[in-house]
């Protein structure tokens, strides 16, 4: 495991890896969008109570699943960096936490736009939709405190420090917040039972996801590449102010 | 045994004396709290449904603003340096800080809190409830700040990256702390919030100076 981790180590490989990665994600996510839009606006039924509305389920649900996909990635990424000093590690949680912060603000603008139609309002303090609040506030901290520092080094171990305390802290904060009070409908996709949704509605559903997922790996990678960019450039420059 | 308690006895003195945490955190505590029904009206209903919530997060916004000095000035005099090269393990070392505070910050706070829930026209039946869930929900409050005041210290406007590091985190004390004093109102059962907060204490109390002590030794490099 940790002799795997020291191979991506290396921002070179990394970045050769890339090459090959970015086209095979930015194709297949363009292929996912295009089907998964056509599929989610013409092909899928309208739902009996909630008619059209019923299709912003297709860009609400997937940001919701991406802002703490997102999350997590962030906090195993910055449990990585911690322990094995791994550098890429940092890098990749400092470019994804602008995106899943994006994530959550979709996941809360288009939650909130279906609302008014469906529950006659543009906010309820609803369980869910007060913990994505939440997360998107704690998403605000991490890149504050990112900011906070001049050194990307110190920056970068503080950041994970947060991210690690919140990983710890969030499944606490979720729990408290749905006994409070809930309107939200429970999980229907992800049960132990299987999916309670209709094929006709989860198939475009799992497309709009995929499309996202590339999206999301497409622009972490193009801000990786920009940020090993910056340090090289941060590191020649200093180079010639000593030499 | 006797560096962690010298450390605690130094920083209760210093919340105590002049200009200390314990004083202006009481005050604004108090000044929190008397905004509510200049801003919402003083209908004794109306006051007496709100005064859990009120008091609540007053109370969290007091121990929140008293958590910039908590390692801050150490910091700028040099004794945060000292501190961690004592042979007391610097988790120890913020363990006795979090205490320290919780001992000058929160207690007065608790100590106070029963008379502005009278004012508040909390019911009198209710005051104890008030008092043990504070006394359980507070030491989390000081230990999740302790996290935060750490990771600020030596940062420009550390202040304010405070807050928004600190107070999403605060969110389960508050509702389970707001929960407990409700259910005291109502008449209900409080033990299980009571648990939860207790629980929480437990765990945060633990686990705190552990990333605190980490993100320290960052500010000491």
């Amino acid at each position: 495991m940790a002799a795997n981790l020291h191979w991506f180590a290396n921002p070179t490989r990394f970045l050769r890896l890339a090459r090959v990665v970015l086209p095979v994600a930015a194709a297949l996510g363009l292929i996912c969008f295009a089907a998964g839009l056509y599929d989610a606006l013409v092909l899928s039924p309208i739902d009996y109570q909630q008619k059209d509305s019923v299709r912003i389920m297709y860009i609400h649900v997937p940001a919701a699943w991406l802002a703490l996909g997102v999350y997590t990635g962030i906090a195993l990424m910055s449990a990585v960096a911690l322990v094995w000093r791994h550098p890429l590690a940092d890098l990749g949680a400092k470019a994804a936490a602008p995106l899943g912060a994006g994530f959550a603000a979709i996941c809360l603008a288009t939650g909130s736009i279906w609302g008014l139609p469906t529950w006659g309002t543009w906010w309820v303090w609803d369980a869910r939709l007060t913990s994505m609040l939440i997360l998107f506030f704690l998403y605000l901290g991490y890149l504050a405190l990112w900011q906070a520092y001049d050194d990307p080094e110190r920056a970068a171990r503080a950041a994970g420090i947060l991210a690690i305390v919140g990983a710890v802290n969030v499944p606490i904060v979720k729990f408290s917040v749905d006994w409070w009070n809930t309107l939200h409908q429970p999980a229907s996709v992800f049960t132990l039972s299987g999916p309670k949704i209709d094929p006709s509605m989860l198939r475009p559903l799992l497309l709009m996801t995929g499309g996202y997922v590339c999206f999301f790996l497409v622009v972490l990678i193009l801000r990786m590449r920009a940020e090993i960019a910056a340090r090289r450039v941060r590191a020649l420059r200093l180079a010639r102010v000593e030499g | 045994m006797r560096a962690f308690l010298a450390i605690l006895r130094r920083d209760i003195a210093l919340g105590f004396r002049q200009g200390g945490t314990a004083g202006l955190a009481l005050g604004f505590f108090g000044l929190v709290v008397l905004l509510f029904p200049l801003g919402i009206g003083p209908e004794r209903e109306t006051l007496g449904r709100i005064a859990a919530g009120v008091l609540w997060i007053a109370a969290l916004l007091a121990v929140l603003i008293s958590l910039d000095r908590l390692f801050q000035a150490d910091h700028e005099d040099g004794s945060l340096e000292l501190l961690a090269l004592s042979p007391l393990p610097l988790e120890l070392v913020v363990l006795a800080k979090l205490a320290a505070h919780w001992a000058a910050c929160c207690l007065p706070l608790i100590a106070l809190a029963p008379v502005l829930g009278l004012m508040l026209n909390l019911p009198p039946t209710a005051i104890p409830g008030l008092i043990t869930a504070l006394l359980l929900g507070t030491p989390t409050l000081s230990a999740i700040g302790a996290i935060g005041a750490a990771l600020a210290v030596g940062v420009r406007r550390g202040g304010f990256l405070l807050s928004l590091l600190v107070l999403p985190l605060y969110v389960p004390v508050l509702i389970f702390g707001a929960g407990a004093t409700e259910a005291a109102i109502s008449g209900l059962g409080l033990a299980a919030h009571l648990l939860i907060l207790a629980a929480l204490a437990v765990a945060s109390v633990g686990l705190s100076p552990i990333a605190a002590a980490a993100a320290l030794r960052l500010s000491l490099e």
